[in-house]
């Protein structure tokens, strides 16, 4: 009967009686509020403990990610408290898994120091997601207003500049990331290098946790490196380039490894994501000033992107480092050995790639994102690919992407010249049947199939990786299908 | 050696047929095709000759055919190659390149190294043909 009511409390005087409200009753739950295009908007998975009801626990969310605390606090009447809230305007059952919603929950642009990922997220991500009332929470999406995005620099380079100072267009990019990932000496590290891009790749890569181990310095690696890319530009008449790693232990370090590739004349240097968001705009920026083309590897990512009622997911990492500034981020294969649902990997890739991505929940795309012309990331699929699946990689990724063959170049039986050579031959291939009007997604085993008769690099490829697949089902799909099966 | 710009150069020589449906590809694509020929294709060399200006208002493959073949009739010796260029936003760039034409020798290039102090290389690539005057190369 005098059971208090469960909505946003109007009297001042009764608001802010010490004590403890329900985050509703605070006012950080507010169905009829129209998000300003200016306002950051956000989409949280949100799994309510027993009992919680799901707007009080999207309330909680706005409230933890914005102005709140656990209890009421008169300094809040010190500010314009209605303005500085974040507001859940509206929650939505998850399609097909009782106990989730969706809750949407809308920012003012005031809440967030302008260019700085570190402080949207620790706004965002930052206490909430430790929060008791909720057993699991997942932010899924966000909407940046073009108001905040031009705040940050976005990619040093991009992918139209990526292309010009490389000469190269009309294709997918191809790379390999040197294997083994630890243990070799500089001088056997450039070789790889060097057999890779002389047999036709455009990329070598440094594996994620290459830095500079008592096997091989860092300034050793880099010297070998850029023999092997000299030799090898030298020998096909092609820009090409090896990702030099150098990620270190604080910035002085990553900016003296960077000073140094520049100085050897490297096009690119590459970060690991493990940095941290302000270390990588740091890099963004000396990159932009430097004209070097920055590579992220998203290494330990699937800590917090992969399962789907708790993290971060990994389209929203993508939409970060666009606007961090990164040029290259691992993004997904689709077809290779890492997590990549086919219509959450194309959702992550249009976040990378297009100016405008217009809400597609089938995509995992909850917001319509303008870009506002911040440059393109290129996106990187890396793991598990081989020659053999290249008419599935280049009707699910597209010209725009780094092909990234790693044991499907330096495992072929030939050497990696051959492989190499392989994929290079494989690609042309598949592209050229494309732009003649072939069905490649039908006859791309053919198509392969006829190339090898005269290539035998391709052939040996074919034969030794043709049965190779990772037939998985994905941990972070999509919830929204065009015909729903449940009713 | 074998200069392999362009995003067909591993595939064996492309016959007309076949760079008419390239074109093709392009022009339906919305793109302007132009030809670009050069004696000098150092990597870094990004400015080759034109034949032309892009073919902004031709939308038969025959016609940018034909520009192809006058084009290779002046300079059989040369490096030729089509491109196809996009003015949307967002790209206002080249979309596609690819060599229809190449000298019957190729020479390459000498990779020349300047030894500098901490084990420091400075590398520059030198064309073999390139020490010629233009017009001399091939």
């Amino acid at each position: 009967m005098n059971k208090p009511v469960d909505i946003k409390i109007t009297n001042m005087k009764e608001r802010y009686k010490s004590g403890v409200l329900k985050y509703k009753q605070m006012g950080y739950w507010e169905p009829e509020y129209e998000p300003k295009d200016s306002d950051v908007l956000a989409v949280f998975r949100i799994t309510p403990q027993d009992g919680v009801d799901p707007e009080e626990a999207a309330a909680a969310v706005a409230g933890e990610s914005s102005t709140a605390t656990w209890t009421v606090v008169w300094t809040d009447r010190l500010t314009d408290s209605e303005y500085y809230r974040g507001k859940a305007y509206k929650i939505e059952p998850v399609p097909g898994t009782p106990g989730q919603w969706f809750a949407y929950i809308a920012y003012d642009l005031d809440l967030f120091e302008e260019g700085s990922i570190a402080n949207l997220t620790a706004s965002i991500i930052g206490n909430v997601f430790g929060f008791k009332p909720l057993k699991a929470l997942r932010l899924e999406d966000m909407r940046i207003p073009p108001h905040y995005l031009k705040t940050f620099q976005g990619p040093a380079t991009g992918i139209v500049s990526e292309r010009e100072r490389l000469n190269n267009f009309g294709r997918p990019l191809l790379g390999a990331t040197m294997k083994p990932k630890l243990g070799l000496s500089g001088r056997n590290y450039g070789r790889v290098v060097y057999e890779a891009l002389s047999g036709g790749l455009d990329f070598a890569k440094d594996d994620e946790n290459i830095n500079s181990q008592p096997f091989m310095h860092w300034r050793d690696r880099f010297l070998y490196c850029m023999e092997g890319v000299n030799k090898a530009i030298a020998e096909t008449g092609e820009i090409k380039g090896h990702y030099l790693n150098v990620t270190g232990a604080t910035m002085e370090d990553m900016y003296e490894r960077a000073e140094f590739a520049k100085e050897l004349g490297s096009v690119i240097v590459m970060i690991d994501l493990v940095i941290g968001y302000t270390a990588i705009q740091s890099m963004a920026k000396w990159c932009r000033k430097n004209d070097m083309i920055l590579h992220l590897h998203r290494a330990g990512h699937s800590t917090y992107t992969r399962q789907k009622n708790h993290g971060v997911s990994f389209r929203v990492i993508a939409k970060w480092m666009r606007m961090a500034g990164v040029d290259h981020i691992h993004a997904g294969t689709v077809v290779g050995k890492l997590e990549g649902d086919p219509n959450v990997i194309r959702g992550i890739y249009d976040t990378c790639r297009e100016n405008h991505v217009s809400k597609n929940l089938q995509h995992g795309v909850f917001f319509d994102q303008p870009w506002a012309s911040l440059k393109k990331l290129m996106p990187v699929a890396s793991g598990g690919i081989h020659a053999g699946q290249m008419h599935q990689l280049l009707t699910y990724l597209g010209d725009d992407v780094v092909l990234q063959f790693g044991g499907g170049t330096i495992g072929h039986p030939q050497g990696i010249r051959a492989g190499a050579t392989a994929n290079r031959v494989a690609l042309e291939s598949m592209v050229k049947a494309r732009n003649e009007g072939r069905d490649i997604w039908g006859e791309g085993p053919q198509i392969l199939a006829n190339t090898a008769k005269w290539c035998t690099p391709l052939r040996a490829a074919l034969d030794t990786w043709k049965d190779v697949t990772f037939d998985y089902a994905s941990t972070d799909s999509v919830d929204y299908v065009p015909t729903p099966t449940t009713s | 050696m074998r200069l392999t710009q362009g995003q067909f150069s591993f595939l064996p020589e492309l016959t007309d047929a076949e760079i008419k449906k390239q074109i093709q590809y392009a022009l339906a694509q919305g793109w302007a095709l132009s030809v670009e020929f050069t004696d000098d294709p150092h990597p870094r060399n990004t400015y080759w000759d034109m034949w032309g200006q892009p073919m902004f208002d031709i939308k038969d493959p025959a016609g940018v055919m034909l520009e192809v073949t006058a084009c290779r009739k002046a300079h059989s010796a040369k490096y030729i190659k089509v491109l196809a260029f996009d003015s949307k936003k967002g790209f206002e760039t080249v979309r596609m390149s690819f060599i229809v034409n190449r000298p019957a020798e190729e020479p390459g290039f000498e990779l020349v190294r300047a030894e500098g102090p901490g084990r420091q290389v400075h590398y520059t690539m030198r064309s073999y043909a390139g020490a010629k005057p233009a017009g001399q190369r091939y």
